[in-house]
């Protein structure tokens, strides 16, 4: 494993990186390590954010003291027993592929030398994990894509993704909750719905779940 | 309740507070407003926690009818602002509470200074809030106005939330921000935390240079015209996280994004450095084609500045 670091993103921010890659065992660290931050409540402590290998902590520089927070990343992150595995939820997604709602599933299937069923069979046989939420309201980033089908993203984005597509990038496969632009490859669609600003828990998917996608 | 009206919406007025914090863990940006020292006075000339929400007002600004009285503070950009009432028409000061009547009308006009003004109204404005709360972020495509800017019909409820009596205050100079001159904005920055994928060479030259607003700049970020600077490697993508604002990233093409209030919650493109928080509202009021040059501090002169701004704020609180 790569080098674990604190870094400093301004006066308030640290992000904890715990290494460089994609990585099941590095992300579910990084999980519990931002879990069990977010559960401490600390005083002045405004957002804790993970990504795939990190752990982002905002906070108010006149009411936190930084040396004592970088203290307590460095504890946790040496802490190879911090917090319980949880049991991951595992939820199923209703995904149709191809056609006018997957408009790059053929140079998809070009990128793979495959057919273009092919494509869809390796994208239903996985089981992905949640490595982290971003970008937009509720957007998953699943993983580990398939090598065979892991096309990295378009050279020049699309200025408009219809909400509901499933996209590709490289390793990493993800749902458009709302439409925006993005860069990802089209390769299918679900009508479920993964942001609701009403609901308690707004977004559908949360870091740790595993998800299958099916047919309908 | 009509209690402010939207007669002309201009061209960005949006609701914005302190911001919807502790929700980035589902992806909704933090936004809020883009000059936030100068939300916050005006908040509290006005009698409100400094947190409250505001009105931003851009470049060009909206016509509003209030039906009952009021009274608002107005800060950040000079844009010209007048209360129109029946037939006479009175010049509005900047950070100075002053009385709405019943049926008068706010207009803005001319932009004299800056690039958004900040509409702070006695006891609030009573929009619904979601997810804690009332800035609008339009990314986030949030229901209401969380997710949309002002348009014509738009009801602005007035809240009853003002915790003293607005404050008429001179203030002094010292506390208001000076307006950049001829567009020509400095922040101070933090490097990193990825300055060490970049050269000195182009470290240097990122620290000498002057960038350009471009016009396709908005409230998510604010793209930079000027010398190019790579990160090692080609500049290739690093493993997505967290992007506070302030953040200037460098996509592969060298042109440098600074991350502004409706950012993207994560992204993966190296961050050569961060502007300080006490200098994000000088970069908040610039317009596409001014221009804003980096000049690198280290933490302890951030917070520093942080807290003399904060003391300003808090004297100020406590004169009420």
């Amino acid at each position: 494993m790569s080098e674990v670091r604190v870094a400093a993103a301004g006066d308030s921010a640290l992000v904890l990186r715990l290494g460089d890659t994609i990585d099941v065992d590095v992300n579910e660290r990084a999980l519990r390590i931002a879990r069990e931050l977010g559960d401490r409540h600390l005083a002045g402590v405004r957002d804790v954010v993970l990504g795939y290998a990190s752990v982002t902590v905002y906070f108010d520089p006149l009411r936190v003291e930084v040396a004592r927070l970088e203290h307590d990343l460095w504890e946790l992150a040496r802490d190879e027993a911090v917090r319980p595995a949880r049991q991951p939820r595992r939820l199923k997604i209703t995904a149709t592929y191809g056609g006018a709602q997957g408009p790059d599933l053929a140079e998809v299937a070009a990128f793979g030398r495959c057919s273009e069923d092919e494509v869809i069979a390796r994208h239903l046989a996985r089981e992905y994990r949640v490595f982290m939420v971003g970008f937009l309201p509720g957007f998953p980033y699943l993983g580990i894509v398939d090598p065979r089908i892991a096309i990295p993203r378009r050279d020049t984005p699309r200025l408009s993704v219809p909400a509901g597509s499933i996209g590709i990038a490289g390793s990493q496969t993800g749902i458009y909750p709302v439409q925006s632009p993005g860069g990802w490859r089209l390769i299918g669609h679900t009508r479920e719905t993964l942001f609701r600003a009403e609901r308690d828990s707004p977004a559908l998917l949360q870091p740790g779940d595993l998800v299958r996608f099916v047919r309908p | 309740m009509s209690d402010i009206v939207t007669v002309r919406a201009g061209l960005l007025t949006t609701v914005q507070d302190g911001g919807r914090w502790g929700q980035q863990h589902h992806g909704v940006p933090v936004s809020g407003g883009m000059d936030p020292f100068s939300m916050r006075l005006v908040n509290l000339l006005a009698g409100n926690a400094d947190d409250e929400a505001t009105l931003e007002v851009t470049l060009q600004g909206p016509e509003l009818r209030f039906e009952r009285d009021a009274i608002a503070v107005i800060g950040g950009a000079d844009l010209s602002a007048v209360v129109a009432t029946g037939g006479t028409i009175q010049r509005v000061s900047l950070w100075r509470p002053f009385r709405v009547p019943s049926g008068a009308s706010l207009r803005f006009g001319e932009r004299r200074s800056l690039a958004r003004a900040y509409v702070a109204v006695s006891g609030g404005l009573d929009v619904p809030a979601v997810l804690g709360s009332r800035a609008a972020s339009a990314p986030a495509q949030l229901p209401g106005l969380a997710g949309r800017a002002l348009r014509v019909g738009d009801v602005l409820p007035i809240g009853n939330r003002a915790t003293s009596e607005p404050i008429g205050v001179r203030l002094s100079h010292a506390v208001i921000p000076p307006a950049p001159i001829a567009g020509r904005a400095a922040v101070r920055f933090i490097w990193g935390p990825d300055e060490e994928l970049f050269s000195p060479g182009d470290r240097a030259t990122f620290a000498r240079a002057e960038y350009r607003v471009a016009i396709a700049s908005n409230r998510m970020g604010y793209r930079l015209d000027g010398p190019p600077v790579h990160a090692r490697g080609g500049g290739g993508q690093l493993l997505s996280e967290a992007t506070p604002i302030g953040s200037i990233q460098v996509p592969p093409l060298g042109q440098p994004i600074l991350l502004m209030a409706d950012r993207q919650t994560t992204g993966g493109y190296p961050r050569i450095g961060t502007v300080i928080s006490a200098d994000l509202g000088v970069a908040g009021q610039l317009a596409p084609g001014e221009t804003i040059a980096f000049v690198p501090c280290d933490v302890e002169e951030a917070v520093k500045a942080l807290r003399e701004q904060e003391r300003a704020l808090v004297e100020l609180g406590a004169s009420r």
